[in-house]
């Protein structure tokens, strides 16, 4: 079972709805009890990050599902989601992440070419930067949904995919259990579900990524 | 890079799919939930459900149906029509919409779109204005576009995207439905003065409508259209091969 952790942020009709779609079962959920026992997280997540992680903490899950990815447990972020896994956020001055993965969330402005609208909103393609488990069933070059202004940077050797935006912004990262997404899996059409897929399949491979004998 | 986005726009009353032409002689198509699923297998890359009906039983047929299409359509969903106050948007945000546009509500409540935009993000809150020439000046037109508001329309959209609004919809109402090609003048003075997504919609009749679209003005982002796709006059992956074949960036 996927458990969507429910902390009061956005939308989790789509999210829950992909994975019913892929024939996985998800409950969308803030019971410590059900996170627990849950196989797999996703972590969801709109709007500003200081907001989110005030609501997140409010809630007591942070500890929750940092315990449960200190674990082992195979947790995937989703769009703010995947930028509260890092260190900290410079979003309206600077907060702190869950810290699950090395980095930080910073704004597009300022950094990319002027000339270009931000949020980054809209199709864009997947480039791979290593392979991975996640992209089992996708082809390097797919497009996905993304609605963001801000992006992960330092990430070290985290980063498996990158989307060019003037620059190669983070689209996807990977350290052992701990993945995330910059883009909308749940709303990418056939290719998000099939990156769904294989995250719903995640025990069946190694944590490097690599397919298990 | 981005790519560019089709938008195919259903305009639902009565739980069906309707299309006007220059607003009138509404003409009904098929069953929203299944032109839905055919758009997101064709390769849609954004869909708009665009509540036309009054009542409140209309209201409720449309929400259900928009509960059955998120739950069956993996693509972003925009929702329109009778959206005047901020539980209006809770209503099909909860329903699985992920952007919700305001038309003439945003023009009888000035103070929607930035409650909006403070609640939901900008990346949430589209400004759909229907615009139409009057004596040689572009007018914003509410109701449907049976009443002229008198307010110029580019001042109107820089306004409401100043206060949140994430994406504009540009209708124009001297190309709707006349299948001529879109209002390219229209659309370049939009795009010169706003910096957010801006989408193309009224007058689309032929696949070159769209490649003229994105090549003069190339930081229009979305063309949107309707009868010309419900009556298969243009299919979406013959028009999104010929975008390609012709420079124009586009998801196939």
């Amino acid at each position: 079972m996927i458990a969507i952790i429910d902390y009061g942020v956005g939308n989790l009709f789509s999210v829950c709805a992909s994975l019913k779609k892929i024939g996985a079962e998800a409950v969308v959920t803030s019971d410590k009890d059900v996170i627990e026992r849950a196989d797999k997280l996703i972590l969801p997540g709109v709007g500003a990050f200081a907001d989110a992680m005030a609501k997140l903490k409010k809630t007591g899950l942070d500890k929750v599902v940092k315990a449960q990815a200190e674990k082992g447990k195979y947790i995937m972020g989703i769009c703010l989601g995947m930028q509260m896994l890092f260190e900290k956020s410079y979003e309206y001055g600077e907060h702190e992440g869950l810290g699950l993965l090395k980095g930080s969330v910073v704004p597009m402005k300022g950094v990319i070419d002027g000339e270009l609208k931000i949020p980054h909103i809209g199709w864009n393609a997947l480039r791979f930067e290593k392979p991975h488990f996640l992209f089992k069933y996708i082809k390097n070059g797919d497009c996905v949904y993304f609605v963001h202004s801000y992006y992960a940077t330092d990430c070290q050797d985290s980063v498996i995919a990158t989307a060019e935006y003037d620059k190669h912004l983070t689209a996807a990262v990977a350290k052992d259990n701990v993945l995330g997404c910059q883009f909308h899996p749940e709303k990418s059409g056939e290719v998000g579900l099939n990156m769904l897929k294989a995250f719903c399949e995640a025990e069946n491979y190694a944590a490097s990524g690599e397919v298990k004998a | 890079m981005i790519t560019k986005r089709i938008i195919p726009c259903l305009d639902v009353k009565d739980g069906r799919v309707v299309k006007g032409v220059n607003f009138e002689k509404l003409k009904e198509v098929a069953s929203p939930v299944g032109l839905a699923k055919y758009y997101s297998e064709c390769g849609a890359d954004e869909l708009v459900f665009y509540d036309i009906t009054a009542s409140a039983e209309g209201r409720k047929l449309f929400t259900d149906i928009l509960t059955e299409t998120a739950k069956s359509v993996f693509i972003p969903l925009t929702v329109g029509g009778g959206i005047r106050e901020i539980s209006d948007f809770e209503r099909v945000l909860s329903c699985g919409a992920d952007k919700v546009s305001v038309n003439s509500g945003a023009i009888a409540n000035r103070a929607l779109i930035g409650a909006a935009a403070k609640k939901y993000g900008d990346q949430c809150v589209v400004i759909s204005a229907d615009i139409k020439r009057v004596r040689g000046a572009f007018h914003v037109f509410a109701k449907g576009g049976r009443e002229d508001t008198g307010m110029e329309a580019i001042e109107w959209i820089s306004r409401c995207v100043g206060e949140g609004a994430g994406e504009v919809v540009v209708n124009s109402m001297d190309t709707d439905g006349v299948k001529g090609g879109f209002d390219l003048e229209l659309l370049q003075a939009v795009c010169a003065a706003v910096d957010v997504p801006v989408i193309a919609s009224g007058g689309a009749g032929k696949t070159e409508d769209f490649v003229r679209l994105f090549r003069e003005i190339p930081k229009v982002d979305a063309g949107l259209a309707a009868s010309v796709f419900h009556f298969g006059e243009i299919a979406i992956p013959d028009l999104k091969r010929s975008l390609k074949e012709q420079g124009v960036n586009v998801r196939l």
